[in-house]
């Protein structure tokens, strides 16, 4: 299940949708993502997420069937938001239901940090030194590609 | 053909999406690139760093050699930065 809206989503709500979607499964791992208070040691006031919707939608859906080719999961949410947020809104819901919980776990992780490198979303920040664009983290490319090393 | 820009591409060429119709000697991704950097100094300057920007072809990545058709949705944009915490 993938969703990109602009609304804030309840994590309580949707731990009992992938509960429902994934009757059976011996657990749930749930990742939420915010929108952090300090970058580069500015505050920030705000950040908007710009995003491609039909890529966005597509490359969610994509890294959704990598996750169920390399897992055995019951169910699958993924929620990305964009627009104008706050210090501490959610930004972003992984959930992965399997009927154990070292996948459930291993896909909820992989989920993340593929989406961080493949999906199409853009941050611009504000803070008290203007607005910018945040840089791509190198770091992340190479968190993503250790689970191309897993594959195997 | 479709082009549409985002984050600070979109800032510097000063659209998010506009239809172009390029000569028939611009075949691939990265002759489209070079073409559209002549269009004005704002597309001059979102193109001027290559290595900060990506581009899909028909909301897929595509690489710089990628051929295209006529009816091809091209994008471009910097590295994503979507998810959060590190």
């Amino acid at each position: 299940m993938i969703r990109i809206q602009h609304e804030d989503f309840d994590p309580g709500a949707e731990i009992a949708r992938l509960a429902a979607d994934g009757a059976g499964a011996g657990g749930l791992c749930l990742f939420v993502g915010l929108v952090r208070d300090m970058a580069a040691g500015q505050p920030i006031a705000a950040m908007t997420l710009e995003h491609y919707p039909a890529m966005a939608e597509r490359e969610l859906a994509r890294i959704e069937a990598e996750a169920r080719s390399r897992w055995p999961l019951r169910a699958v949410a993924v929620i990305h938001r964009y627009g104008r947020l706050e210090p501490g809104d959610r930004i972003v819901l992984v959930a992965t239901a399997a009927d154990h919980r070292g996948h459930a776990f291993d896909a909820c992780r992989f989920l993340i940090d593929w989406l961080k490198t493949r999906a199409p979303f853009w941050k611009k920040e504000e803070t008290p030194a203007g607005e910018h664009w945040v840089a791509a983290r190198t770091d992340d490319d190479e968190t993503a590609a250790a689970w191309d090393k897993t594959r195997e | 053909m479709k082009v549409l820009y985002f984050a600070f591409l979109r800032d510097r060429t000063g659209t998010g999406e506009e239809t172009v119709n390029p000569p028939p000697e611009v075949r691939t991704v990265g002759e489209l690139v070079a073409w559209l950097s002549t269009r004005s100094q704002g597309h001059a300057r979102a193109f001027a760093e290559m290595a900060a920007v990506r581009a899909a072809v028909n909301q897929e990545y595509a690489r710089m050699d990628r051929v295209l058709g006529p009816d091809d949705e091209v994008a471009f944009f910097p590295p994503v930065t979507g998810g959060s915490g590190r």
